[in-house]
């Protein structure tokens, strides 16, 4: 492969962002290079590649860089049209799932985040929103996908498996290190989606691993270790 | 064909970038102007999830979120598309269009806020307006290069109702000294006939978003 045409992915390697970018490019077959950035010390290429947010992913290729994780997975489907496709053919189809993408990135994601910060009663209702959120969440996937795992295309992730299990799969590390319990019952669902997800070998290869990110999520946050009251 | 209908309303940006991009492919439609105060059962069955506009209904399914409809406009109605056909222009536009999304919320901070609130959102407006003048749009005639396109159509905002909410909050940002070419791009935008004739009456505007302005510094 010559220099021109290398993939190159700069990320880290506790952000689900990233994994979403590594996670498409494995389901594709697409061989690339990573490049782990610190971000306490951001590299001159990294600037030079995203000046405008100066954050990862971004996916360079061709000596062109890409920004942004949503981005970047729908230029990989484009670019490398081979199957696996990653988003649906059909026109109506795909914007379903771009909605509900955007619905995980703008509402859930936020959401869980600043429950983290959250102490008390503010936690208590950071709790009761991000459950609604997840209610919200579930119901809707279950009435736009009939009941059918909307992470899964036949055998294959899909693109909704790729955005929302980067994150999501990682739940237990999340609840362990925020020292959280959410109701599973209340959304038997989706964890039944994601405890599927996590048990693919594609999954299971590219998420971090459990303690290394217990630790990770408690350095960042400046969580201590001892259960919350 | 089947039908298409678009529910919005007359003072919303995002309502406009659906329009104007309908207006733009010459896709005929039914609009109905919705009461936020007052949604419609239509609208909330459309729009479960955020009872929110523009949505679109095309052939009796609707599509939500601005940016997802505008998305969706170029597959059943691929002419004079919204989006570039390489792979790697489709994603730069789709970076803006982003940006559009994620950062033009200043601009409302800037207008529904006082005192040190506002004095940031101010720096922080100047500042993304600077991005956009230099690395969006450059020496472009539009943001979609010669012909308007996607990333256009979700700056919009910025050539229309960024003058309404400066002359209220007698607040200057997007001067022709500081912003040439993106202050160029507004006169340029709006004077396709596509936009031209559909854009807010500026004085209702001015009203409403006065009075709006009045009644979100009031409530607590």
């Amino acid at each position: 492969m010559d220099k021109q045409s290398e993939v190159v992915v700069f990320g880290t390697w506790a952000s689900p962002y990233c994994t979403r970018v590594t996670l498409a490019l494995k389901l594709k077959g697409i061989p690339y290079q990573y490049v782990e950035e610190d971000l306490t010390n951001k590299s001159e290429l990294l600037i030079q590649y995203n000046p405008v947010h100066k954050k990862v992913p971004v996916l360079v290729h061709e000596g062109k860089p890409i920004a942004e994780s949503l981005v970047i997975l729908e230029y990989i489907d484009e670019f490398w049209n081979n199957c696996p496709k990653l988003l649906p053919e059909d026109p109506y189809e795909r914007a379903k799932v771009r909605f509900w993408a955007n619905f995980y990135d703008q509402k859930i994601a936020p959401a869980t985040l600043s429950l983290i910060k959250c102490k008390g009663k503010e936690r208590e209702r950071a709790i009761a929103d991000c459950e609604e959120l997840m209610k919200v969440f579930e119901e809707g996937l279950e009435r736009d996908y009939q009941g059918k795992s909307p992470f899964f295309e036949g055998e294959n992730i899909s693109y909704l498996g790729i955005v929302v299990g980067s994150g999501s799969c990682n739940y237990q590390a999340f609840n362990e290190a925020v020292a959280v319990t959410f109701d599973a019952e209340k959304h038997a669902a989706f964890v039944s989606w994601v405890e599927d997800l996590k048990a693919h070998p594609l999954m299971k290869e590219m998420l971090p691993p459990h303690d290394k990110l217990v630790a990770k999520i408690r350095h960042k946050f400046s969580l201590s270790p001892e259960p919350q009251a | 064909m089947e039908e298409v209908k678009l529910l919005g309303t007359w003072s919303s940006p995002f309502s406009y970038r659906v329009l104007w991009a309908l207006e733009l492919k010459g896709i005929p439609y039914q609009y109905t102007e919705e009461d936020l105060y007052n949604k419609s059962p239509f609208l909330v069955k459309c729009n479960p999830v955020h009872k929110k506009i523009p949505v679109l209904v095309h052939g009796g399914k609707p599509i939500c979120e601005s940016m997802v409809i505008l998305e969706y406009l170029d597959g059943p109605w691929p002419h004079n598309p919204l989006l570039p056909s390489d792979p790697y222009e489709r994603a730069v536009a789709r970076f803006w269009a982003k940006f559009a999304d994620d950062k033009g919320t200043v601009i409302w901070t800037m207008f529904r806020s006082t005192g040190e609130e506002q004095k940031e959102a101010v720096k922080g407006s100047l500042e993304m307006l600077r991005t956009i003048e230099d690395l969006a749009l450059g020496d472009k005639k539009f943001f979609g290069g010669e012909r308007i396109g996607m990333v256009d159509l979700a700056f919009g905002a910025l050539a229309h109702w960024l003058g309404v909410f400066e002359e209220i909050v007698g607040i200057r940002l997007l001067e022709p000294e500081s912003f040439p070419r993106l202050h160029k791009w507004t006169k340029n935008f709006k004077e396709e006939p596509a936009i031209k004739e559909n854009l807010p009456d500026k004085d209702k505007m001015l009203s409403n978003f006065r009075c709006l302005r009045e009644k979100l510094l009031a409530s607590p």
